[in-house]
């Protein structure tokens, strides 16, 4: 992918630095989350950057990080593709989802009051790992990455009630998860 | 207002995100109903434990290289660098290997440069919400011992209270790929951040100053560390603080 943009212009380069640089992190994590492999997740955030860049031009603002999350989620979707062509065993399970058994029995009640036991982070990572999408991403939207509503519907290109029910759904099937498992197998 | 329209509005509440006529009327119903009660309880339960694991992942260095490298430099642009996006233009892993060689080449021309930009970068992300510091404290004696086993230096913690700097507290930062200590101080509504990096250089370095997009920097060595303090506070002031922090170093040296 030549870089040859219409921002050649350096005082565009340092903004697009100053403005999309110190959120790195924050998209890397969505890409570790949604595409669970760290060596994939690399090369999306290098694409997201580098599109991101390319297409700074159409960046209208106010807030750059979902507008970030949402190029990522445009290369981690050809990723999908590409994995689903090549035929490998599909890492992303969000159609077999609904059939499989679930891993956990997410309408056993559980008992009121009940505390959560206290988990490490690799522990919870794992936790939100095996959740299924479309779930996994609108969760690590708003709890791991400080999205607000809005800005997860305009990440995700869906209107804000359904980003409330999916969260909901996310964090019911977490916490379901959560308490039944007893110790990480792992 | 019934447990099925609460049951989505509760995880809003939780978050924050209902107004305050939705809020009242939430809470309104969560008092008179056990279910709710309980249910918005086991919602905020494990947002707290979450909020309380730090879930995020931190980009691995080579990959924050090679997207700098592969992004046109904010200064005026060396041709050298046009033949490193080259590199990457190819887009194979091997050429993005081939690059990453060329890039330690270019970067080390203006190292300096770009340490102070990234500095500048540290500085701002510190300025963003949550982000200033991890341990918070206005006492050296918690912010110093907190650095240990964090880092390779042991950064110097200096209350500079009494001469008008406030100590508010320290924070692990990345720059140039590296964990580096940061030390947060305060002069009115302004933060200074005091980086500081272990060098082989055990030489004293007299302090410079820059300005990089509307920061102060002022840099200086000493006793085998570097240091950068960044703020918008104004040269002289930067520079007041410098002096002090440096005076008071030596004092404690020979004390």
């Amino acid at each position: 992918m030549p870089l040859k943009t219409s921002n050649d212009d350096p005082e565009q380069a340092r903004r697009f630095r100053e403005l999309a640089l110190p959120y790195l992190d924050d998209v890397y994590t969505l890409a570790r989350y949604l595409l669970r492999d760290p060596a994939d997740a690399d090369d999306a955030v290098q694409e997201c950057y580098l599109r991101a860049f390319k297409h700074f031009d159409t960046y209208r603002g106010p807030a750059i990080k979902p507008w970030l999350f949402a190029i990522l989620r445009n290369v981690c979707n050809a990723e999908f593709a590409r994995r689903a062509h090549v035929q490998t065993k599909a890492i992303d399970d969000a159609p077999e989802a609904e059939e499989k058994p679930p891993l956990w029995h997410e309408a056993q009640e559980t008992p009121e009051g009940a505390m959560l036991r206290e988990r490490d982070a690799s522990s919870i990572r794992r936790l939100v790992g095996a959740l299924a999408e479309p779930f996994r991403e609108t969760f690590v939207l708003r709890e791991i990455n400080d999205l607000s509503y809005r800005e997860i519907a305009e990440a995700a290109g869906v209107p804000v009630g359904t980003v409330m029910s999916r969260l909901a759904r996310a964090r019911a099937m977490l916490r379901a998860a959560w308490m039944a498992e007893e110790e990480p197998s792992r | 207002m019934t447990c099925d329209d609460a049951e989505i509005l509760l995880h809003a509440l939780v978050d924050g995100e209902l107004d305050a006529g939705h809020t009242s009327e939430v809470e309104a119903h969560v008092a008179t109903c056990p279910r709710c009660t309980a249910e918005l309880t086991a919602i905020r339960q494990m947002h707290d434990a979450i909020a309380r694991a730090d879930l995020k992942f931190s980009a691995p260095p080579l990959l924050r290289r090679r997207i700098e490298a592969a992004l046109p430099q904010p200064q005026k642009a060396a041709p050298s660098r046009r033949f490193v996006l080259k590199g990457f233009a190819m887009g194979s892993a091997v050429s993005a290997l081939a690059a990453t060689g060329l890039v330690a080449i270019v970067l080390s021309n203006d190292d300096q440069q770009r340490i102070e930009a990234e500095i500048v970068s540290a500085h701002l992300r510190s300025l963003q919400a949550g982000h200033l510091t991890d341990v918070i404290s206005t006492d050296q004696h918690t912010v110093k011992p907190w650095f240990n086993g964090k880092l390779d230096v042991s950064p110097p913690v200096i209350d500079l209270t009494a001469q008008g700097f406030t100590l508010i507290g320290g924070r692990l930062d990345y720059v140039d790929a590296r964990a580096i200590g940061a030390v947060v101080y305060k002069r009115r509504q302004h933060v200074i951040n005091l980086f500081v990096a272990q060098t082989a250089d055990t030489g004293q370095h007299a302090a410079k100053t820059d300005t990089i997009q509307g920061f102060n920097i002022r840099r200086w060595g000493e006793g085998g560390m570097k240091f950068w303090a960044v703020s918008d506070i104004g040269v002289d002031e930067l520079n007041e603080f410098g002096a002090k922090f440096e005076a008071t170093m030596r004092a404690n040296k020979e004390g």
